[in-house]
């Protein structure tokens, strides 16, 4: 088939259809803006549910009978569970079992646990998915046998499509650490508790249909409700949600690599000296090993300069903790907890709030956090000459990551990737990236092992650390060097054939992910 | 026809777990040459490894038999290292292929430049030393001998040549420690002429061990050859600690392996060190007595920072310019804690100035006020004016307001 395709805003090419839906490519930063009235679920009645507030039903499979689970339909689910999420699974395996076909799965995200799919997706329960594929579902995604486009979108952009109607969720699927029967959910109690449910709220706010999930069910009322039950359609209860070991690990992790951590401590001292780091910043820090160690060092430098940041964005872990215990930090806004203590803190202090892609990122917001963060740091696969950074593909073209909310953080007042400069002679800092996730003037500083490259566009960063001491090159003297290293990369061939989409966070198209072998 | 006395052979590391390193494999054969490559990197560099592996072929003349190649992302001076010893066990040879020469693969040698840190790298992990030199250490030492195990000395002693050609070593002082004895000698030859700054020389009893480098270096190398730092390792060494330090012009430092002293010495190593106590001392003793540098031993707990902080502490205490590090993240620590104190720093720039002032009026004796200070002061005086600066507890530009 024959895909009409149009060249952006990025120089990419980008196809025009989307799964049977136009869409638009992207036009630069900010130049689009959706029209028209948010999307909504039909309207329901109270006494169309039991007065008693018992929504409970026997099993997934009555449940989806009980929501009128049709062909073609989109069935949600959240990531929160991440590789230990067992209820995305159940409900296919279910929706197999009651003889449905074509679905859409549109997950927040998956992840290598869901390669159970890949038996739906070849015997057509699933169409295709619209969220982040890695592991054995982006290896097969890659290879062009699903059946229509994947759709990758940030987590703003997955609450911007819902909201403005460009995805219409039929049955939302919510793995729920603790419920009541009337459906109010929280993630801080019970065995698979994972701190928060942020990313499942759009979908149990607009979908048509809700099925809360749980292995926790509590005496009505589920105290704090991060799900409210008034958007519940019903309960189940299973034997388990999913595998605690593998939902939060009990210690995250600070890389020993000398060189990451070398990149992480060459970007804390960045931000010391260019003035980011002063009394009352904010910046945001996942649980990859070098975000953690950026995070020890610019405590570090926080302590002996006795700066105290306002907040924090998570991810948060036990380190972030930490800095919210010693006073360093004094609020943690968190998207997602990633260990024990993550969870353990979002439960019992105040000053850790739980928050979602709503009031964090989405396009459709009235604002949103991620453009007030002084420095976002973060990682890539690929940043390029002009800056622009790809984070879901490999450099042969193979889909590797989700985009999480990357494109998301991007917005911050400073935007940093952290990347060695080259991986096992694979060189991170390209001509052009696979990939563009990120358009360059989004992206303000690299920060790699052999040097910190800062975006041209950013003189005022470049006169704020002029004379620091810290090994501030042009980005194309970092990349003359990798090709002195690793030699000068062949150019990989791909096909022209499309295999999934990234939007940006508009919703508009950004590039192209095409198929490979 | 096989090439002739030809066997099979192989070397580097083999599994899903190698990175930045390559397996390579020759099977005799009577038919022409045949490279087969696996690469992570195929995409990107499938045609540049062949390339690279062909050359070292071509270079020994091999036209039969079969060679694989397994790549995990190794870079090509790797790749003609690895290449280079598979032919080598093979029973065929040649001339080394060697890499294009980094920037700074000439810095020259520096006799007196500071050794506050060095870092040890072992000599078969390519993976380890390509980042080496961006760790500020003042030394980074490719290491032949105990982090290599027997059966890879000779792929090792090729990937230590091949670094110090193709590496940027940053500011760091390039050096090897080669092996005891005959397979030490063989180190020697392979590095001689690559611009290794320093050799250290393991387990050395008897001035004649520097002696026999020393001539060794200088046969190939003449004016370039390197310097060398002597390890003393055994009660033996301790003994003849001043005649090892004198025994070449070469020696720039003396040095002391704790581990292996304390298993001779039949007294388990302590954290308190009573039992290497007089070795340490002497060590210091006769380094400055030869007018070499004093270099202190490793630290081995890479967790506790604040034990290898007080560690550094007492052997400065004792006289020590430098202390041997194991992992980059000691570099920062034992740095900090070999500066002098800004009150020390102060003192030296009094006496430093007052002995330029002395020289450009002609005098013979420096006075810091109305006190004269004697020439071993005025010498230590400047020498701890460069640890300030190198230490950060003096700016570069201190002498600006003078």
């Amino acid at each position: 088939m024959a895909v009409k395709l149009e060249i952006n805003a990025a120089g990419r090419k980008v196809p025009l259809d989307i799964n049977g839906r136009e869409s638009v490519p992207f036009k630069g930063v900010g130049k689009h803006r959706p029209e028209g009235t948010k999307a909504a679920p039909r309207v329901a009645s109270c006494v169309d549910f039991p007065a008693d507030g018992d929504k409970r039903v026997a099993s997934l499979k009555e449940a989806l009978l009980r929501v009128g689970l049709a062909d073609g339909m989109v069935v949600s689910t959240h990531h929160h569970l991440r590789n230990g999420d067992a209820v995305g699974n159940l409900i296919f395996d279910a929706a197999a079992e009651v003889g449905a076909k074509d679905l859409m799965w549109f997950p927040s995200a998956s992840f290598p646990v869901h390669a159970n799919q890949i038996g739906h997706l070849d015997n057509g329960v699933i169409h295709h998915i619209e969220g982040s594929m890695n592991g054995p579902l982006g290896a097969y995604c890659s290879a062009g046998k699903m059946r229509g486009l994947g759709v990758l979108r940030s987590h703003g952009g997955r609450w911007q499509a819902i909201q403005d109607g460009e995805v219409h969720i039929d049955v939302a699927v919510v793995a729920a650490p603790t419920a009541d029967f009337f459906g109010n959910a929280n993630a801080v109690q019970g065995p698979a508790a994972c701190g928060l449910l942020g990313f499942a709220l759009a979908d149990s706010i607009y979908a048509e249909k809700v099925i809360v999930v749980t292995d926790n069910l509590v005496p009505f009322p589920c105290l704090p409700w991060q799900i409210q039950g008034n958007n519940v359609d019903c309960v189940v209860e299973v034997e388990s949600i999913g595998d605690p070991s593998k939902i939060v690990s009990g210690t995250t992790r600070i890389t020993q690599s000398p060189d990451r951590r070398r990149i992480a401590e060459l970007a804390a001292r960045f931000c010391a000296e260019a003035g980011i780091m002063r009394d009352g910043f904010s910046f945001q820090a996942g649980a990859g090993g070098t975000t953690l160690a950026f995070a020890m060092y610019l405590a570090e430098l926080m302590r002996a300069e006795n700066v105290t940041a306002r907040f924090a964005r998570g991810g948060s872990t036990q380190h972030m903790v930490e800095m919210l215990d010693e006073g360093l930090i004094e609020v943690i806004l968190d998207g997602q907890t990633f260990d024990l203590d993550g969870v353990k803190s979002m439960r019992e202090d105040p000053r850790h709030q739980d928050t979602s892609p709503f009031t964090s990122y989405n396009f459709h917001g009235k604002g949103n956090f991620a453009s007030m963060v002084d420095v976002a740091v973060l990682g890539a696969t690929e940043v390029d000459l002009e800056f622009n950074g790809n984070v879901v593909t490999h450099s042969d073209g193979r889909l590797l990551h989700g985009i999480g909310g990357w494109q998301n953080c991007l917005a911050a007042r400073c935007a940093m990737l952290l990347v060695p400069s080259f991986r096992d002679r694979i060189p991170v800092i390209v001509d052009d990236v696979t990939t563009v996730c990120g358009p360059g003037e989004m992206i303000d500083v690299v920060v790699t092992e052999r040097g910190i490259a800062i975006n041209p566009r950013r003189q005022d960063l470049l006169d704020a650390v002029a004379g620091s001491g810290l090994p501030i090159r042009p980005i194309e003297d970092l990349k003359a060097e990798l090709d002195r290293i690793c030699g000068v990369p062949a150019r990989p061939k791909l096909s022209d054939d499309p295999v999934a989409v990234v939007k940006w966070v508009d919703g508009t198209v950004i590039d192209t992910v095409w198929r490979v072998g | 026809m096989p090439e002739h006395g030809s066997k099979s052979a192989s070397v580097g590391p083999q599994g899903d777990r190698v990175r930045s390193d390559l397996n390579v494999g020759f099977e005799p054969t009577s038919g022409a040459l045949t490279v087969d490559v696996t690469s992570k990197v195929d995409y990107l560099y499938g045609e540049a490894i062949e390339s690279a592996v062909r050359r070292v072929t071509d270079a020994f003349a091999v036209t039969t038999g079969r060679l694989t190649v397994n790549d995990a992302g190794a870079l090509e001076w790797v790749i003609f290292a690895r290449v280079e010893c598979c032919l080598r066990r093979a029973g065929l040879d040649g001339p080394p292929v060697l890499p294009e020469p980094a920037p700074g693969a000439d810095v020259p040698r520096n006799r007196d430049r500071l050794r506050r840190s060095r870092l040890y790298i072992p000599g078969n992990q390519p993976k380890l030393m390509i980042s080496g030199g961006l760790y500020g250490a003042d030394g980074i030492i490719l290491d032949l001998e105990d982090s290599v195990p027997p059966a890879e000395k000779d792929a090792a002693r090729l990937l230590v040549r091949n670094a110090l050609v193709a590496l940027d070593w940053g500011a760091s002082e390039r050096m090897v420690r080669v092996n005891q004895g005959a397979v030490g000698e063989e180190d020697l030859v392979a590095i001689a002429t690559h611009n290794p700054h320093t050799v250290l020389l393991p387990k050395v009893e008897d001035a004649s061990q520097v002696g026999r480098a020393a001539e060794i270096l200088r046969g190939l190398a003449g004016e370039e050859a390197a310097f060398l730092m002597p390890i003393l390792e055994s009660p033996a060494g301790v003994h003849r600690a001043f005649d090892i330090a004198t025994a070449d012009p070469l020696v720039v430092a003396l040095t002391l392996g704790l581990e292996d002293l304390s298993a001779e010495l039949a007294a388990p190593r302590t954290t308190e060190g009573w039992e290497s106590f007089l070795a340490r001392q002497t060590t210091v003793y006769a380094a400055r007595a030869a007018g070499v540098q004093p270099i202190a031993s490793v630290f081995s707990d890479i967790e506790n920072e604040d034990a290898l902080a007080a560690y550094v502490h007492r052997e400065r205490g004792l006289g020590f310019d430098g202390i041997g590090c194991i992992h980059p993240r000691q570099i920062p620590v034992v740095h900090r804690e070999m500066a002098p104190s800004e009150a020390e720093a102060e003192r030296a720039v009094r006496v430093v100035r007052a002995a330029r002032e002395a020289e450009e009026r002609g005098l013979g004796a420096v006075a810091v006020g109305s006190k004269m200070v004697d020439p071993p002061v005025v010498q230590q005086a400047f020498r701890t004016v460069d640890l300030a600066v190198a230490g950060g507890v003096l700016a570069e530009d201190w002498d600006a307001e003078a």
